[in-house]
């Protein structure tokens, strides 16, 4: 079934002569480029483009497409990355020309329906967030991190504080460190783990008045939630500091409980996890932040106002300035309030409800036949450990994930947290069924229960391709395609 | 006995997707009365599997939130809406707008985007599919990105890029923050005031902890006077940035700014339109180090602003200062050709704080978007629409400068926008060309600081167009 003609590499397809694309022929009058634009800045030739027609292309990544699991043809369940179903109806929505064909600098007068959206996008936002203050443009959500750092530095610096810690867990999205040491923070990271939350103790040696801020995900990566937030946060406003939500794991508490009700100052949303975004293989997706009113006018602009029935843009007054350029990634945070729109109040909170009750039975089933470390009831997700398999049969977590795969099965994301042995961290969703659960088991348990270590080695079979050679590719990288080789 | 279970699973789908339908179609109720079309569970297998897990409800599982922290009451938003109410709904805002025939600038432009564009990435194997972490599950993503960073070198000219990130500001930033790392000078960027202003801002946010001088050349005649640049310049500087064609649409004396920052050792970023490369020296022939661009030109609506792409691509040597994914070629177990996730040891995952880039997400779709373009326009293609973007916007600008009262300021060449000035003021003429129809802009009085207003004609604009507008402001 494989067509292995229609994807080899572009140059590989490529004729000279043909074309994929034409354009109508100039209708202002035939100028000399010697008239147009000076000798030394045309190029000799066109760039060296491959040459295809339309169906070339069409067959070449329409092949390439199948050779994808995604959440519309697999169950996904990637822990952290909150892989839900993604609606038809958002693409459509999003598209409408009204909609996309807008350029960005359109007048605010003209533009009253799009700024209708955003503003009300933003107010939602704020409220399933109880934080008041929100600002649309990150687009994704490390750059939400940074942005969040960057307002509590502006807003220390007003203060005429010095603070120059950013403190957070060993279980923390590696975004978190990564965008802390880009605001220009020192990054301390809390080592003890011992029960997969906050040890208090060890977060109060390193609080003093050089503290910013603590950045923390809440539902943890490992999929608890921290019963002592409202205390760490106390601890962290005793000292001046403030708290960072990372909400990448909102998904387990819409409409139950909100970061700005647990002591969160500041977050992000990922609007391409908890509001469907859809991922696109990567990006984009969209990271908006939500911050207490102390911190509204730091915010990076441009922010819809409304003042009566007029929608504008304005940058608040002491804004750190801007994160991008233009608005942000509208197209996904239209697709969030589509989503946003279509369920309410009521449909957010049962989101939750599924996706924690779907998240528990499949642990309830996993511990079956592997340790989950932490906690005896999860949120939206959970970090089950083959270590003991791995001792016993010599079965590793990455030997299961690339076996699921022939189970049809995308894996789960192994070896994070860094805190779990052979880690396997999954997130069902709410948008599966018990059905697919069972048989996401089912095949688990044939896994190591059935198979031969050595067969295991070498799985998959089934898919295009097993277990490239990572080393050769990083040691010696080839970042693109031969053209030399293309033609020989 | 792998068989049995994925004859199970078959049959399990469709006895699932059977009760499902007959469930969808009764309109029942699942949770509370919220009706959610994408939730599956039956209150029948919820209980199944309430009792499973050993628990009475749902709530028992959200025993681990502090009572206290728990919202008391429903989130305050406004009624859920089903599919064919949220469709009026959505089309009556996206009726609430219209600006006329576009005529803007300044960055993001109105150019055709052929079918075949929005074919591929609406395919839900694409853009329903995560990051391509597991090679095995993720080949057709990696190919396209593969492919992506090889058309990206070929249109540039230069040797690597990387697989995107987020849109042309902050892959600007990202470059002068490489620059800073590759030199090992920290303390002094200089930028052309002909670059973008906002990307300009991004600049300074990115840099603002950094302790690092942000120089700014003032470009009052609409290009950078070299000899100025060149004072500007020392043996602290880690790059020279700047924009060709720049902001007002004029080209800059590129191969020899590009030159004067190599010559104290500085690195030269230049951000480019992907468009002019099918007619204009291309960075690489420029002699650029970095090479950065906003890439909505090549198959990606304005949609008000993103999600864009952002294009960076370096010189071989710093190749691993790159921010961001990037995707190599590898072998499988077979020996096969298949494609990987490459030197992901730069990266926030593998390396935390001492990444290269915070970067995570990046444009997939985006990038898979002008990997068709590309594909579909090929080498006379990209040529044909540069050229055709270059007459048009020569002839607007020429027709124009004949009417009485309006001036196209800055006598320098320009590749498809150019700024006009008016007696009467800028306003007033953005609002007679509304009037017949025509949006043109921005306004530069707040954005650049400039006396004028930018008008952008792409390939899209007809002859017909533009003798209209030229008519329209004429009156």
């Amino acid at each position: 079934m494989r067509n292995t003609v229609a994807t080899r590499l572009l140059f590989e397809l490529s004729l000279p002569g043909r074309r994929g694309a034409e354009f109508p022929t100039s209708d202002v009058p035939d100028v000399g480029w010697d008239q147009l634009l000076p000798a030394e800045q045309l190029a000799d030739s066109a760039p060296p483009l491959p040459e295809l027609t339309e169906p070339d292309v069409i067959r070449h990544f329409v092949n390439l497409s199948t050779l994808n699991m995604s959440v519309d043809t697999h169950f996904y369940p990637l822990g952290s990355c909150t892989m839900k179903y993604n609606p038809k109806r958002h693409e459509r929505l999003a598209s409408l020309p009204g909609l996309v064909d807008v350029h960005p600098y359109r007048a605010d007068q003209d533009n009253q329906g799009m700024l209708a959206i955003l503003h009300e996008m933003q107010e939602m936002l704020a409220e399933i967030a109880g934080l008041p203050a929100v600002s649309l443009p990150p687009a994704a959500g490390a750059q939400g991190e940074l942005t969040a750092l960057l307002v509590a530095s502006a807003y220390f610096k007003e203060r005429g504080e010095n603070r120059t810690k950013v403190i957070f867990p060993k279980s923390a999205h590696g975004t978190n460190p990564a965008s802390a040491a880009i605001a220009g923070f020192d990054c301390i990271q809390l080592e003890d783990t011992n029960d997969g939350l906050v040890n208090l103790e060890e977060l109060q040696q390193h609080l003093d008045e050089s503290t910013a801020v603590f950045m923390i995900t809440n539902p943890n990566t490992l999929g608890l939630f921290e019963p002592d937030i409202q205390r760490i946060s106390d601890m962290l406003h005793e000292v001046g500091g403030l708290v960072y939500i990372d909400g990448a794991n909102m998904n387990a508490i819409l409409g139950i409980t909100r970061p700005g009700d647990f002591g969160g100052d500041m977050m992000h949303y990922n609007v391409h996890k908890t509001f469907t975004g859809p991922h696109g293989a990567g990006g984009p997706g969209s990271g908006p932040i939500a911050v207490r009113d102390f911190l509204a006018d730091y915010l990076p602009g441009p922010i819809v106002a409304k003042s009566e029935d007029e929608y504008s843009l304005l940058t608040p007054e002491k804004s750190i300035g801007r994160v991008r350029s233009f608005f942000g990634n509208v197209g996904i945070l239209l697709r969030g309030y589509c989503y946003i729109r279509t369920l309410g109040a009521d449909g957010l909170k049962a989101v939750s409800e599924n996706a924690v009750l779907n998240a528990n039975y499949l642990m309830s089933q996993i511990s079956k036949l592997m340790g989950v470390p932490h906690g005896k009831h999860c949120m939206h997700e959970f970090v089950a450990s083959a270590k003991q398999i791995k001792e016993n049969q010599k079965i590793s977590a990455m030997d299961i994930a690339k076996r699921l795969l022939d189970y049809g099965f995308h894996a789960p994301t192994v070896y994070f947290p860094l805190v779990v042995d052979e880690a396997m961290m999954i997130e069902p969703t709410e948008t599966e069924s018990k059905a697919t659960l069972d048989a996401f088991v089912d095949a688990i348990l044939a896994i190591i229960n059935d198979e031969k270590p050595d067969a295991l080695e070498n799985a998959p079979i089934t898919t295009p391709i097993s277990r490239p050679n990572e080393t050769q590719a990083n040691r010696k990288p080839v970042l693109r395609e031969s053209i030399e080789d293309a033609k020989s | 006995m792998i068989a049995d279970v994925i004859a199970k699973l078959a049959h399990r789908s469709t006895y699932e997707f059977s009760r499902c339908k007959v469930y969808v179609d009764c309109l029942l109720p699942t949770y509370g009365d919220a009706y959610v079309a994408y939730l599956f569970d039956t209150p029948q297998q919820k209980r199944e599997m309430l009792d499973e897990i050993g628990i009475d409800s749902v709530d028992a599982l959200f025993e681990q939130i502090p009572e206290a922290m728990r919202l008391q009451r429903p989130l305050d938003l406004p009624p859920a809406l089903t599919e064919p109410e949220l469709e009026r709904w959505m089309r009556q805002k996206a009726a609430a707008g219209d600006a006329g025939i576009c005529f803007q600038g300044g960055g993001v432009y109105d150019h055709f985007i052929p079918a075949a564009v929005d074919e591929i990435a609406s395919r839900g194997e694409f853009y329903t599919a995560y990051t391509p972490y597991q090679a095995e599950a993720s080949q057709g993503s990696l190919q396209a990105f593969f492919e992506y960073q090889t058309l990206v070198c070929q249109l540039t000219g230069m040797d690597v890029s990387n697989a995107s990130i987020y849109e042309g500001g902050t892959s600007l930033s990202e470059a002068a923050l490489m620059a800073m790392r590759i030199t090992k000078r920290h303390g002094k960027v200089v930028v052309l005031g002909s670059v973008h202003p906002e990307y300009r801002q991004v600049l300074r946010t990115y840099v603002s902890h950094l302790n690092c001088e942000v120089i700014v050349i003032p470009t009052p005649d609409g290009t950078a006077d070299t000899g100025v640049v060149e004072s500007a310049l020392d043996d602290q500087t880690a790059c020279l940035i700047l924009q060709h064609p720049n902001f007002f649409g004029c080209l800059e004396q590129a191969e020899e700014l590009c030159q004067l920052a190599n010559n104290v050792g500085a690195l030269s970023v230049v951000s480019f339109d992907p468009i002019s490369c099918g007619i204009l020296k291309r960075p690489g022939q420029i002699g650029a180090d970095i090479a950065v661009a906003e890439g909505q030109a090549l198959g990606t609506p304005m949609q008000f602003g993103g999600p864009f792409l952002g294009m960076i691509a370096c010189r071989d040597k710093y190749m691993r200062q790159l921010p961001g994914r990037l995707i190599g070629q590898a072998e499988d177990r077979n020996g096969e050709r298949c494609f990987v996730l490459a030197i992901q040891a730069r990266e926030q995952h593998i390396r935390r704080e001492k990444a290269k880039s915070n970067i995570c997400t990046n444009q997939g779709l985006i990038a898979l978007r002008a990997t068709v373009y590309l594909s579909l326009l090929g080498k006379e293609g990209i040529r044909e629409a540069a050229e055709l973007c270059c007459r048009k916007a020569n002839y607007a600008a020429a027709e124009l400068a004949k009417v009485d009262g309006i001036d196209v300021i800055f006598d320098r060449p320009v590749f498809k926008e150019f700024v006009i000035r008016s007696q009467d003021g800028s306003e007033a003429i953005i609002q007679r060309a509304k009037a017949a129809g025509f949006d043109i802009g921005p306004s530069l009085e707040t954005l650049a600081g400039v006396d004028g207003v930018l008008v952008a004609v792409t390939e899209q604009r007809t002859r017909e167009e533009i003798d209209a507008l030229v008519a329209a402001l004429a009156n």
